[in-house]
């Protein structure tokens, strides 16, 4: 083997080396590598109940009640199989509307998710406003899954 | 260097300093001024010429800067990894000064990546920062590009140098894959691939071209900014060598 | 030109990003001629020592 070939299986060694030793990591981390709980792990217990988490998914189309004169909202958060309900004071992102995905931080109480956070997730997909106005016309709203 | 010399000839010439110092050179402004014409067209179409987003309204432009850089940070990386690996396997001093040279220029649009993200992230999402996946690991990116520099700089002699810099560079290429499909692999914040996705890009033609002609004026500038930085290393390396009086002289 | 600036309230942000990705792009170009240079600058006066001394022994 001239010295040359050493150095190679050497290189590909280290490459092969940290990218199964990434592997094992990432897979023994997956659960805490995922940002956000969806509603159906929420519903079926795999969430954690005592500690704080996130949870993503769906605004619930006509489910969203603000509090007169405060910034309380309530809604529910859909993954169109399973939903959980939300409540949460504080500012809300430009882009928080029923419809849209949004990522809350916070922990079960009795079965309602008491956020301290609220951010809004959007989708890969970017439209000029009079496409998506006549996409709108042509066909009824179809869920905007993110 | 054995029986493949005759195949590899151009090659060899290619990486011999002196020519290469001369070719870097003139290739300059060939990719100098691709770069500013690109740059600037894209930054034109972006600010001006592409509509608004219907959801997002003007603050998507930000995806004019930010993607760019975030495509140069990644292509930055795979070109200083690759050009470690041939620098260790081969022993050709000139690819170990194409990954110097690339470093500075990676960590600096890896930074701008980040920032510009974060810029785009508060008006939209509500936070500038946040630990989900994809942030994160550009993070790490910047991170391994700033512990490359810094374990160069440790050392006095150069070969070393190049050697355990270049291992390091090497072990950080798993990062990139994990940059890439992060918002495949996991739940995140940050959304998927608006380009490279299947069926095609999500957006339509007249927002889409600013940002591909953006992407190709960053790695023009990328070429631009390797051949100076790499001739500057060459230099570095060369010290005594006789060419060096040639090019005195001239 | 107002309504162009103010970029429909996003204003600050979009140009905070635009302003801070062209500085990095003029710093870049800055730093690789500067070290182009200095790399030159430092070559040249080696070339120099070298030649008044002959017999160098500046080679590591």
């Amino acid at each position: 083997m001239t010295p040359r070939r050493k150095r190679l299986y050497t290189v590909l060694g280290i490459l092969g080396g940290v990218g199964l030793a990434t592997l094992v990591a990432v897979k023994a981390f997956d659960n805490n590598l995922s940002y956000f709980y969806d509603p159906s792990q929420v519903a079926t217990g795999k969430a954690p109940g005592d500690k704080s988490f996130r949870i993503g998914g769906m605004v619930t189309q006509g489910s969203l009640k603000r509090t007169p004169g405060s910034l309380e909202v309530s809604f529910t958060l859909t993954d169109f199989a399973n939903t959980v309900p939300v409540s949460y004071t504080g500012l809300l992102p430009d882009l928080f509307r029923e419809g849209q995905g949004i990522i809350a931080h916070g922990r079960l109480q009795g079965g309602v998710f008491v956020a301290d956070e609220v951010l809004a997730k959007h989708d890969e997909k970017y439209t000029p406003p009079e496409v998506a106005k006549s996409m709108k016309k042509m066909q009824p709203p179809a869920g905007d899954k993110t | 260097m054995g029986k493949d010399v005759g195949t590899w000839t151009w090659f060899h010439k290619l990486a011999s300093p002196p020519h290469f110092y001369r070719i870097a050179g003139r290739m300059i402004p060939w990719f100098a001024v691709p770069a500013a014409i690109l740059i600037v067209a894209s930054t034109y179409g972006g600010l001006v010429m592409a509509p608004a987003d219907y959801q997002q309204k003007d603050a998507f432009r930000i995806i004019y800067v930010h993607v760019p850089a975030a495509w140069l940070s990644l292509m930055c990386y795979m070109t200083m990894a690759s050009a470690a690996a041939v620098g260790l396997i081969w022993r050709i001093k000139l690819a170990h000064a194409l990954a110097a040279a690339s470093a500075p220029i990676g960590a600096s649009f890896t930074l701008v990546t980040l920032v510009a993200g974060s810029l785009w992230g508060k008006p939209m999402w509500g936070t500038w920062w946040t630990w989900d996946a994809r942030l994160t690991s550009e993070l790490i990116l910047l991170f391994l590009y700033l512990g490359y520099m810094a374990l160069r700089s440790a050392f006095d002699d150069l070969t070393r140098a190049d050697r355990a810099s270049a291992v390091l560079a090497l072990v950080g290429v798993v990062n990139v894959p994990i940059i890439h499909f992060s918002v495949v692999w996991w739940n995140s914040l940050h959304q998927g691939s608006t380009v490279l996705r299947k069926g095609g890009p999500a957006m339509p033609a007249e927002m889409l071209w600013p940002l591909l002609v953006g992407a190709l004026g960053y790695t023009f500038l990328y070429a631009a900014l390797a051949c100076i930085r790499v001739r500057g290393e060459v230099l570095i390396r060369e010290r005594n060598a006789s060419w060096l009086k040639e090019l005195e002289a001239a | 030109m107002e309504h162009f600036l103010s970029m429909g309230g996003y204003g600050p942000y979009i140009w905070s990003a635009y302003g801070f990705g062209a500085v990095v792009a003029l710093w870049n170009i800055w730093s690789a001629l500067h070290l182009q240079r200095e790399a030159l600058e430092r070559a040249r006066r080696r070339l120099a020592m070298g030649r008044s001394e002959e017999n160098d022994h500046g080679t590591r």
